[in-house]
């Protein structure tokens, strides 16, 4: 069959999906590209929903790409579309109006649903997750002077929220269940400075806390949450305790799934011609052995150059080192590699004058990975760290004295 | 309407790619609404990622105004920078950078 002839559906038009769309007239596909989204707005950039940046517009998205943009590049985007399911065998997907398309390629790229907490009163209308433009608009619209917002969980979307909520005069109590911030997905050092910015910043923040339930008031509106047996007045909360991946409708077709849809590192799931991407995905990630599910755009975006690569037959993009970043408040915070993976953490930088950096090493003394705060030079310098495996002498990279130039030619020498 | 801009970006092998837009945004929206390769702008213009990195042609480098420290210092510790580096998402268009062209590095990061 001839390339000009062929349909690539993509399920899912975030971050992952419209990446792959762009890449692929980018690579000079001349066939059909359909993009389906199951969201009514345009496509949209998912960060700023919970960055300070949103406080000016919240009821205006930051667009991925201007609507023209679609019909320019001749890509069939279609909203408020839901794609039912897919059969492998036949090549076919079903859309909710009860449509069957036939594809050549199919790429889901269905992202993560946040996750619920089944907990009395958690289904009141201000309960809500941050996930979606929808949920955003209602945020913003409710956050003011003497509101009383409880954010459950501290992760990163707990903290932004918190930081955001802040900065528009609402109070805020963040109620986590462990014992420390982002236990997911930031060393203890970083989670502990994190935790002492935020409280300096007049957030309540409770840990080791078991939520049991929300409380109504006498009109049905939100009236406390109930923490640890006690009351909190509150009129809003947000959960903020993670999201799974949505694989439903790669289950039902039959694709291996562990946790997230299994890939390789083209994109490939164990159905031939079917591809997934982004937060819904179990990925490699090399060198680092195993499969991750990682939330973050540089990843599905990598793997959406990954799928168009392994599509129109380019080479393979050479692999990256995952990153991610958040904003709060005036703190810029960027994070590459895994923290997790690293035995001794070495901080560089002054802790009080928020800039600072934390390097995680392994027993062998290689890098991997950083947490920047505020400093964007040990971001990349830390990549690159990674990236070749360097061995830094913790003593040395403790000392912001040496410059990190300095560490870098050593390193290479 | 505002009178439309010429913005070229020249890819790693000297392939040149000019686009008309409004003078409004930033050279990435410019060759991110374009489609234009080599940029990815994985952070939407946050200053974070720097993988909007270009090199801007000499005679147009000094047209630019002064990158923000954050940018200048992204771009100091980027393996193949050079003195002519920016980060596109950070160049503001304006009537005046009409005919602006930079190079996209062989990769971004
Ligand atoms: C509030 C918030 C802040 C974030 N901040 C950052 C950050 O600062 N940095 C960072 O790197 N990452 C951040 N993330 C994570 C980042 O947004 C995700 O990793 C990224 O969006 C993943 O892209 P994706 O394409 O996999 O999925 P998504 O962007 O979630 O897109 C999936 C799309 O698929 C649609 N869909 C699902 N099922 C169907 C179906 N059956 N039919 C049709 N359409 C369907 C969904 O409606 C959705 O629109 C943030 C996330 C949130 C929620
Ligand atoms: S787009 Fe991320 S730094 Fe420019």
């Amino acid at each position: 069959m001839s390339a000009e002839r062929r349909h690539v559906i993509v399920v899912g038009a975030g971050h992952g999906g419209t990446a792959v769309t762009a890449l692929l007239r980018q690579h000079g596909y001349a066939g059909r590209i359909t993009l389906l989204s199951a969201e009514s707005d345009q496509p949209y950039h998912r960060p700023p929903l919970s960055k300070p940046s949103t406080v000016a517009t919240a009821a205006t998205p930051e667009l991925l790409r201007e609507a023209e943009f679609y019909e320019i590049q001749n890509i069939d985007l279609r909203l408020g579309t839901t794609v039912q399911g897919f059969d492998a065998k036949t090549s076919s997907v079903t859309l909710d109006s009860g449509d069957v398309l036939a594809y050549d390629a199919l790429v889901l790229a269905t992202g993560a649903r946040a996750i619920t907490l089944p907990l009395p009163g958690a289904d009141s209308a201000q309960v809500r997750t941050l996930r979606n433009l929808g949920d955003a608009r209602w945020l913003n619209s409710r956050l003011c002077p003497g509101a009383h917002l409880v954010i459950v969980g501290a992760g990163y979307i707990g903290l932004e929220v918190a930081a955001l909520a802040r900065s528009r005069g609402a109070e805020v109590t963040i109620v986590e269940g462990s014992s420390r911030a982002l236990g997911r997905s930031a060393g203890s050092d970083m989670a502990q400075w994190l935790t002492e910015y935020h409280r300096s910043r007049g957030t309540t923040i409770i840990l080791d806390a078991v939520v049991e339930g929300f409380v109504e008031g006498q009109n049905g509106e939100l009236a406390a949450v109930r923490i640890n047996g006690e009351e909190l007045a509150c009129d809003l909360a947000v959960i903020g305790v993670g999201a799974r991946a949505r694989t439903e409708l790669a289950v039902e077709a039959g694709l291996l799934c562990e946790g997230g849809v299994v890939v390789d590192d083209h994109g490939r799931t164990s159905a031939r011609s079917v591809y997934a991407i982004g937060d819904m995905t179990m990925r490699p990630l090399a060198p680092f052995s195993g499969l991750f599910r990682l939330e973050s755009i540089p990843s599905a975006t990598e793997q959406a150059r990954q799928v168009v690569a392994d599509f129109l037959n380019l080479p393979a993009p050479a692999p990256e080192i995952p990153w991610f970043w958040s904003d709060q408040f005036d703190l810029k915070l960027q994070i590459a590699g895994l923290p997790a993976l690293g035995q001794k953490a070495v901080v560089r930088g002054d802790l009080g004058a928020a800039r600072f950096a934390v390097y995680h090493l392994d027993d062998a003394d290689h890098v991997v990975a950083v947490e920047a705060m505020n400093s964007p030079g040990d971001f990349i310098a830390g990549k690159r760290f990674i990236a070749d495996a360097t061995v830094v002498h913790p003593d040395l990279l403790g000392d912001a004295l040496i410059p990190l130039k300095t560490l870098m030619n050593r390193a290479i020498a | 309407m505002t009178d439309k801009i010429q913005i070229t970006f020249r890819d790693p092998a000297g392939q040149e790619n000019t686009v008309s837009v409004e003078p409004r945004g930033t050279v990435m929206e410019a060759a991110v609404m374009n489609n234009v390769g080599g940029i990815i702008a994985e952070c939407g213009g946050g200053c974070s990622c720097a993988t909007c990195h270009v090199y801007v042609d000499p005679e147009w480098f000094a047209a630019l105004p002064e990158p923000d420290p954050t940018e200048s210092e992204l771009v100091e510790f980027l393996e193949d920078a050079r003195p002519c580096s920016r980060l596109s998402c950070q160049i503001q268009l304006v009537p005046e950078l009409d005919g602006l062209t930079v190079q996209t590095p062989d990769q971004q990061n």
